[in-house]
């Protein structure tokens, strides 16, 4: 093997495959990144059996071939090479790299033993990659890390026609995002739950391109994957099996008091006050017609109180959340004015982006809180 | 208890050396239960004396020092007490006395220094810094100590002063019985080096068999590797908890409270039983009535735990910190049916298991994330409705179905 790439080029596209690496890989040989070089360019591959992520760059091929090398160590050379032309030639059991004046040896592994990366399945659709890493965010911040629950650590993701609706809960909350993409058939109707984690990493990563394809397979055999593609870039993760809970009917079809505050205000008030909130004690929320109170602490502990202006149209109410919940729900809703919709201090409120009417149909972004309890 | 045993010398170390800046002082009584029992019963001093539960099943609660001798030792059965000193006096154990002497001494540490952390009913720790001028050097409040609880209460009690906790409980125990050290804190190192490793405040007996299989015996042994090899080897904060005990620091503060909260029941078996159905129902019971004390006397815990112990005596302990504390009798068995499942047992046979709630804080001050899709009213409302029946119709009134007894299940 024996190609030359641009430095940049190189160093993006290892950087960007080396993200999917194990950092305690299984067994040796999926700690390495693969370098293919054929007539048409240069393919790298990274794979841990969860998730795969391939690129494929340019680059002047002298002399086909492949090599598996340590991805960690590819990544970290090629992220500190000078700003030359890239040159890498295997050379017996070693891979050699020369850029500039800087040469590196690398050892190379045993690329008959690296597994194949999986096919990627049929594209369904294809959206904007800024719409989908904002929407799934917005999601994943609901999503359940305790591994004891495998089903509620996932992202449902539900495609009908031209609507995509991400939902996650650890059931203490539940945010729910509905989009519009560009399916490839009409009429498309698929179910499927993606680890959050690796959703929101793979999104994320995806930034950089315009338009991303994404693949569905929800294979019968309970080998299901999900794969992203777009601008020579594809990965794949495979997804998590299971009931995800009937989470439409927890969504409160009406509710009895509505309140609109200031998101960044609240923030920061809900913020300051929960300073004095210790671990697992809620910050306490009075809404009266014209006044928003937050109440933190106990009368044993430190105390702290904040009021902020706040609209509100139904029953005065005290609800009190744990802080950390309410914030993750309030960074998610992406809108000036937040808004609050309540049936009962002991039932879940509906936070969504204000501004919006009744009359505008459901917000795109629910998210949904389960209260605390105050006892005495 | 096992504790004291494993790093007692044949003959107690005394003295006191250079005290300065050794603060802090651990006072632990002498063979408490047996030195109080024996407070009525002058005609028994001199004598081995066991006490114990009755029954055949019961333990040793504790023994003289004339009785130790002979071999027998707290937590060891009755049965085993009784053929090693066939002629030692059996008492049966008092509460109440043990209780009132304890506050007594409890007392009058506080009218040395109010920073008192007792540790259970008859060891203490006590910080006296703020005491020195008042009362004389770290040591000689340590003699004063000896002497007023022997004048005040008639029992003998043994002292470490050291300059941490840790090092001031190892130095007590050495001490013992009736003694006191000082542990210079230049002398630290030279103190805790040549002590075994299950000496070190931490390490139980699963720490000390995976440190002794690492080749390392004795607290100098552990002083010498690398701190991320610790870390690695145990666990990044057992490792780093152990490297620094090796070389005496120990940051804890002495801090006044009442020994921690927990409310626990076990049961020791009639006969050894190894059917894990029956365990499992033993854990239910349990757990209802621990939760069931728990609501009654405004409690809730956050973390459960069990204790196993086979029929040749080995015990175990197992524990699970919940998200939010509990009260549920339900929730309190879930937890301990999945630790009692993870410890994976093959029909071993089982003497005893227990269920018991620690981290006990006051009901009336916890919050309660809510679920989003649990009912409103659930196990801890149902729970609360079965204590109002039993307060009404008595025990058993209202109890799990596995609970009831099956013989008098009507037919079907």
């Amino acid at each position: 093997m024996r190609f030359r790439v641009e430095r940049d080029v190189l160093a993006e596209a290892v950087a960007w495959t080396a993200r999917s690496l194990p950092s305690r890989p299984p067994v040796p040989v999926l700690a390495g990144l693969l370098v293919e070089a054929d007539k048409t360019g240069l393919t790298l591959s990274g794979f841990d059996y969860e998730v795969s992520a391939q690129v494929r760059v340019d680059a002047q091929v002298e002399e086909p071939g492949r090599a598996l090398v340590s991805g960690r160590l590819l990544a970290d050379i090629s992220r500190s090479l000078p700003p030359q032309p890239v040159s890498v030639t295997t050379e017996g059991p070693k891979v050699l790299l020369v850029c500039g004046s800087a040469r590196f040896a690398l050892l190379t592994l045993p690329v008959d033993e690296y597994p194949t990366l999986p096919e990627l399945p049929h594209v369904t659709g294809t959206l904007p990659s800024g719409l989908l890493a904002t929407a799934v965010a917005q999601v994943a911040v609901a999503a359940g890390r305790d591994d004891t629950l495998p089903v509620l650590t996932g992202i449902r993701v539900e495609i009908e026609g031209d609507t995509v609706t991400l939902a996650a809960t650890d059931r203490y909350r539940l945010a729910v995002r509905e989009l519009t993409w560009h399916p490839e058939q009409p009429g498309l109707s698929a179910v499927s739950l993606v680890p959050a984690r690796t959703l929101a990493d793979t999104a994320k990563a995806l930034t950089g391109i315009e338009t991303v394809s994404i693949a569905l397979s929800t294979g019968t055999a309970g080998e299901g994957l999900m794969g992203f593609e777009g601008q020579g870039r594809r990965t794949t993760t495979r997804l998590l099996e299971g009931e995800f809970p009937k989470y439409r009917a927890l969504l409160p079809s009406e509710s009895s008091a509505v309140a609109t505050v200031d998101t960044a205000v609240l923030v920061e008030a809900v913020k300051r006050v929960s300073l004095v909130a210790e671990r697992n004690t809620p910050v306490r929320l009075t809404f009266a017609a014209e006044e928003l109170q937050l109440d933190a602490g106990t009368g044993e502990e430190a105390q702290a109180s904040e009021s902020l202006p706040c609209t509100l149209d139904g029953e005065p109410l005290t609800i009190a959340f744990n802080p950390h919940f309410l914030l993750d729900g309030l960074s998610a809703i992406d809108a000036e004015v937040t808004r609050f919709s309540f049936t009962a201090a002991t039932k879940p409120a509906v936070i969504t982006a204000g501004g919006t009417g009744e009359a505008a149909g459901p917000a795109p972004y629910r998210y949904l809180l389960m209260p605390v309890r105050l006892s005495g | 208890m096992s504790r004291s045993q494993l790093n007692r010398p044949s003959s107690p170390q005394r003295g006191w050396g250079d005290d300065t800046g050794c603060s802090v002082l651990h006072v632990d009584m002498d063979a408490f239960y047996a030195s109080v029992s024996l407070l009525d019963r002058p005609e028994l001093h001199g004598r081995p004396v066991v006490v114990g539960g009755g029954g055949t099943r019961g333990v040793v609660l504790s023994a003289t020092y004339e009785a130790r001798a002979l071999g027998v030792h707290s937590a060891m059965p009755m049965t085993r007490a009784r053929r090693l000193a066939p002629q030692a006096v059996v008492v049966e154990p008092d509460h109440r006395a043990y209780a009132r002497v304890s506050a007594g001494v409890m007392e009058l540490f506080r009218s040395i220094t109010p920073l008192v952390e007792p540790l259970s009913l008859d060891e203490a720790f006590l910080d006296v810094s703020g005491a020195v001028r008042r009362l004389g050097s770290p040591a000689r409040i340590g003699e004063l100590v000896r002497a007023r609880v022997h004048d005040e209460q008639g029992i003998t009690c043994s002292v470490g002063v050291a300059s941490t906790k840790f090092v001031a409980k190892l130095a007590s125990t050495r001490a013992k019985p009736d003694g006191l050290l000082v542990v210079p804190a230049a002398e630290v190192v030279a103190f805790l080096h040549p002590l075994p490793v299950g000496a070190l405040w931490g390490v139980g007996e699963r720490t000390e068999e995976q440190l002794t299989r690492l080749g390392l015996r004795t607290v100098g042994d552990l002083a010498a590797v690398p701190r991320a090899t610790l870390e690695r080897a145990l666990g990044p904060a057992a490792g780093r908890h152990l490297a620094d005990l090796a070389w005496g620091r120990d940051s804890r503060a002495v801090v006044p409270h009442e020994p921690d909260k927990s409310i626990g029941a076990e049961e020791t078996f009639a006969t050894d039983v190894d059917d894990p159905d029956v365990i499992r129902r033993e854990l239910l019971r349990l757990a209802e009535k621990v939760a069931a004390r728990l609501r009654h006397q405004g409690w809730r815990g956050r973390t459960v735990s069990i204790k196993v112990r086979f029929a040749d005596f080995t015990t175990i302990t197992r524990a699970r910190t919940l998200r939010d504390p509990t009260d549920v009798g339900q929730e309190v068995y879930a937890t301990a049916r999945a630790l009692y499942e993870a410890l994976g047992l093959q029909r071993a046979r089982l003497r005893l298991v227990g269920v018991r709630v620690e981290g006990l804080v006051d009901a009336a001050g916890v919050a309660e994330q809510l679920l989003l899709d649990a009912p409103e009213r659930g196990w801890r409302e149902a729970e609360q409705a079965a204590d109002r029946a039993v307060e009404r119709f008595g025990r058993g009134a209202v109890r799990p179905a596995t609970l009831v007894d099956r013989d008098v299940r009507p037919g079907g």
